[in-house]
């Protein structure tokens, strides 16, 4: 391996590890702040890239816009989701072990399933990004590659640093700490926790649904996309520590290293690389790379 | 009025029952057992179509008998395929199986029927095993063997003066049996296979082996993709900018139902497959009419496996008069067959795999017209087989 091809691998692996984050981002806030376990994650995502598919033409045809509008159009309906689903049945899991957590939420997953090849059908879709993003630059006289993945890193970027500033930095992050260790003692200080949670898990189901829109360009849009990324996803949380965003970006950056060099180099091994790095972390410590509170 | 309605109900009710009742035959009943949900339900869909195109086109009779249907979603789930089976075998105790399009799922099925006795008639799993260690006289296959797509792209790889070529796959049975049925076409005809890359099932993330293939630079690439995988391959591979630079070539299913999806960026990819666009022949173009008016959409090659199954159990079935007891008349009747189908005139090879031609395809638009015929009358080598 030369060092030109090399540092394009390198680029491939951070590549893959932000857009692994991205798609985890969801998942951290419901399962590692909220401490819910939700199997449904990777059925959010997938409604998010069927949304990018599907809502494309309604929304050319309502507002004449294109692959931005689609996103905006596609996140409000993600948060009403999100709203919709913790009020009628996430609101009732809170205080239940997390077995029930389990069969609710792999009952959801069946039924995401259902509708989506109902309303959509079983066929293959690809989504088109938006024109200017469209182009390619060429690494060397090696290969090229697409602006829209470089995109994606960027948008991931500002995720991440958005999220990390709002839960370390700001009341509102704090409330939503606090309230994850102990609601009652949240609720007689006098916040609205019910309301507040509501809030944290629609911006949840929004968070995977927008990873599942912004990342259908280049993902595809096909049954079934969901439960790929959902296993992909625990692992980058469980690494990076329950609840704590800096480790899940962490554990989703070398997880994009690991499968990338994985790959290249020990291409029989490829499937079990990564779950042999979780295994090893979680010998070395049990409780993931940041262990919170 | 109503009384009339009632009364022209209770009629054609009544006449029905009396038509069956006349034939005296007991109905054959026919294990359906396809995917109806999950990733493959499309592909399920279409061969049950095409099997019930045929039927149709038979007044509902197959051997004198009247055709009852017992359907069973096989998910595509191999953990669930033996309960599945056995279900239709011993609890419905169904005279013939039909299924499916997951190789695990079929192996499965190939199993219990050889156990059992069952006529079993595989409408497209390519698992080499199922008419190679598996085979067995009541073990049929309508479609095609994973390894004969690959063989004669092979073939053509090698015609077109490509010394070098890289193949890339995922790692399970189907990749592998497509990827050894190249390699044995391609060096065959002189040529190398330099290195074969793999990645777990059905890992989508090609970046990385892309990049390999950049700097490996062979003069082409095989590949064996299908469904969500052959959409994204194919546009990463065009992204990563190889796709002019070298040539990308595969087994069918890489542009087969997924064109449209690849939105042009698999224009002009040239494929292998056992069937194809624009056929030059006629029993082709009345198929698509008539599916095309039956269903309101285009047939494609799954909905062809499944017509071909009916076809297949008709004349195994006439000749016995319907006994699916006789089961060595019904595989000598069927194996001594020529099939009129819409993929052209195919014969089934002593191990009950199909001997046909394999078409080299161009994609255009959302279509793979044939370019001409890569291969005839390929047979599947059958490795492991005692009827061999």
């Amino acid at each position: 391996m030369d060092l030109s091809i090399f540092l394009i691998q390198c680029l491939n692996s951070l590549q893959y590890g932000l857009l692994l984050f991205l798609v985890a981002m969801g998942l951290t806030l419901i399962f590692g702040i909220m401490g819910v376990i939700n199997l449904a994650h990777g059925s959010f995502y997938m409604i998010g890239a069927y949304m990018a598919y599907a809502l494309s033409p309604i929304v050319a045809n309502a507002f004449g816009g294109g692959f931005f509008s689609v996103l905006v159009v596609g996140l409000v309906l993600a948060v009403i989701l999100g709203y919709f689903l913790e009020w009628a049945f996430f609101s009732f899991l809170y205080d239940r072990d997390h077995l029930q957590q389990v069969l609710m939420t792999y009952g959801l997953i069946l039924v995401f399933e259902e509708l989506r090849s109902l309303l959509v059908g079983d066929d293959v879709h690809g989504v088109q990004p938006p024109d200017f993003l469209a182009g390619v630059i060429p690494l060397g006289d090696v290969m090229t590659y697409p602006v829209y993945r470089l995109f994606i890193s960027a948008v991931c970027l500002l995720l991440a640093l958005g999220m990390y500033y709002i839960f370390t930095r700001t009341r509102l992050g704090m409330m939503i700490r606090a309230g994850s260790t102990n609601r009652e003692m949240v609720q007689s200080l006098g916040i609205d926790i019910k309301l507040l949670y509501r809030i944290v898990f629609a911006a949840g189901v929004a968070l995977a649904a927008f990873a599942g829109m912004i990342s259908a360009p280049v993902s595809t849009v096909y049954p079934g996309m969901g439960s790929q990324v959902l296993i992909i996803c625990f692992v980058v949380v469980v690494i990076g520590g329950i609840g704590s965003i800096r480790g899940a970006f962490l554990a989703a950056m070398l997880i994009g290293f690991v499968d990338t060099f994985g790959k290249v180099l020990l291409p029989e091994a490829a499937g079990v690389l990564v779950y042999v790095l979780m295994a090893l972390i979680l010998l070395w410590k049990p409780d993931g790379l940041f262990k919170t509170s | 009025m109503k009384l009339f309605r009632t009364t022209l109900i209770a009629a054609a009710i009544l006449g029905f029952s009396t038509a069956s009742y006349a034939e005296d035959a007991k109905p054959l009943k026919v294990g359906l057992m396809l995917p109806a949900t999950g990733t493959f339900a499309a592909l399920g869909t279409a061969i049950e179509n095409g099997f019930k195109l045929y039927t149709k086109e038979q007044g509902d009779k197959l051997g004198g008998r009247p055709i009852e249907f017992i359907k069973v979603d096989d998910e595509s789930d191999p953990a669930k395929a033996t309960d599945n089976v056995n279900k239709l075998i011993k609890g419905d105790n169904v005279d013939v199986l039909v299924g499916t399009v997951h190789s695990g799922v079929a192996m499965a099925m190939a199993k219990a029927a050889k156990e059992s006795g069952t006529i079993l008639i595989v409408p497209n799993a390519g698992a080499q095993a199922v008419t190679g260690p598996m085979c067995a006289p009541n073990i049929f296959r309508s479609s095609f063997s994973n390894w004969q797509p690959g063989y004669a792209m092979g073939e053509v790889v090698a015609q077109k003066g490509h010394k070098k070529v890289v193949t890339i796959t995922w790692k399970y049975a189907a990749g592998d049996e497509s990827v050894q049925g190249f390699k044995d076409g391609f060096t065959k005809s002189g040529g190398e296979v330099i290195k074969e890359l793999n990645l777990p099932f059905p890992n989508v993330e090609f970046q990385a082996l892309l990049t390999e293939i950049a700097a490996l630079k062979p003069d082409a690439v095989y590949t064996f993709f299908a469904g969500g995988g052959a959409v994204k391959f194919v546009k990463d591979y065009k992204a990563a900018g190889l796709k002019d630079s070298i040539p990308l070539y595969g087994a069918g299913f890489l542009t087969d139902g997924t064109l449209e999806a690849q939105g042009g960026d698999g224009e002009g990819l040239l494929t292998t497959l056992h069937y194809a666009e624009n056929l030059d022949n006629a029993k082709d173009k009345t198929f698509r009419t008539a599916y095309n008016e039956a269903y309101k959409m285009q047939p494609d090659v799954y909905a062809v496996q499944g017509y071909d199954a009916a076809q297949i159990l008709k004349v195994g079935l006439d000749a016995v008069q319907g006994d699916v007891s006789k089961k060595a008349e019904f595989a000598a009747a069927v194996e001594a067959a020529k099939f009129d189908s819409p993929r052209g005139e195919f014969t089934l090879s002593k191990a009950h795999n199909p001997i046909q031609d394999m078409y080299l395809r161009e994609a255009k638009g959302k279509e793979n017209p044939v370019v001409s015929v890569a291969t005839k009358a390929l047979a599947d080598p059958a490795k492991g087989c005692s009827m061999n």
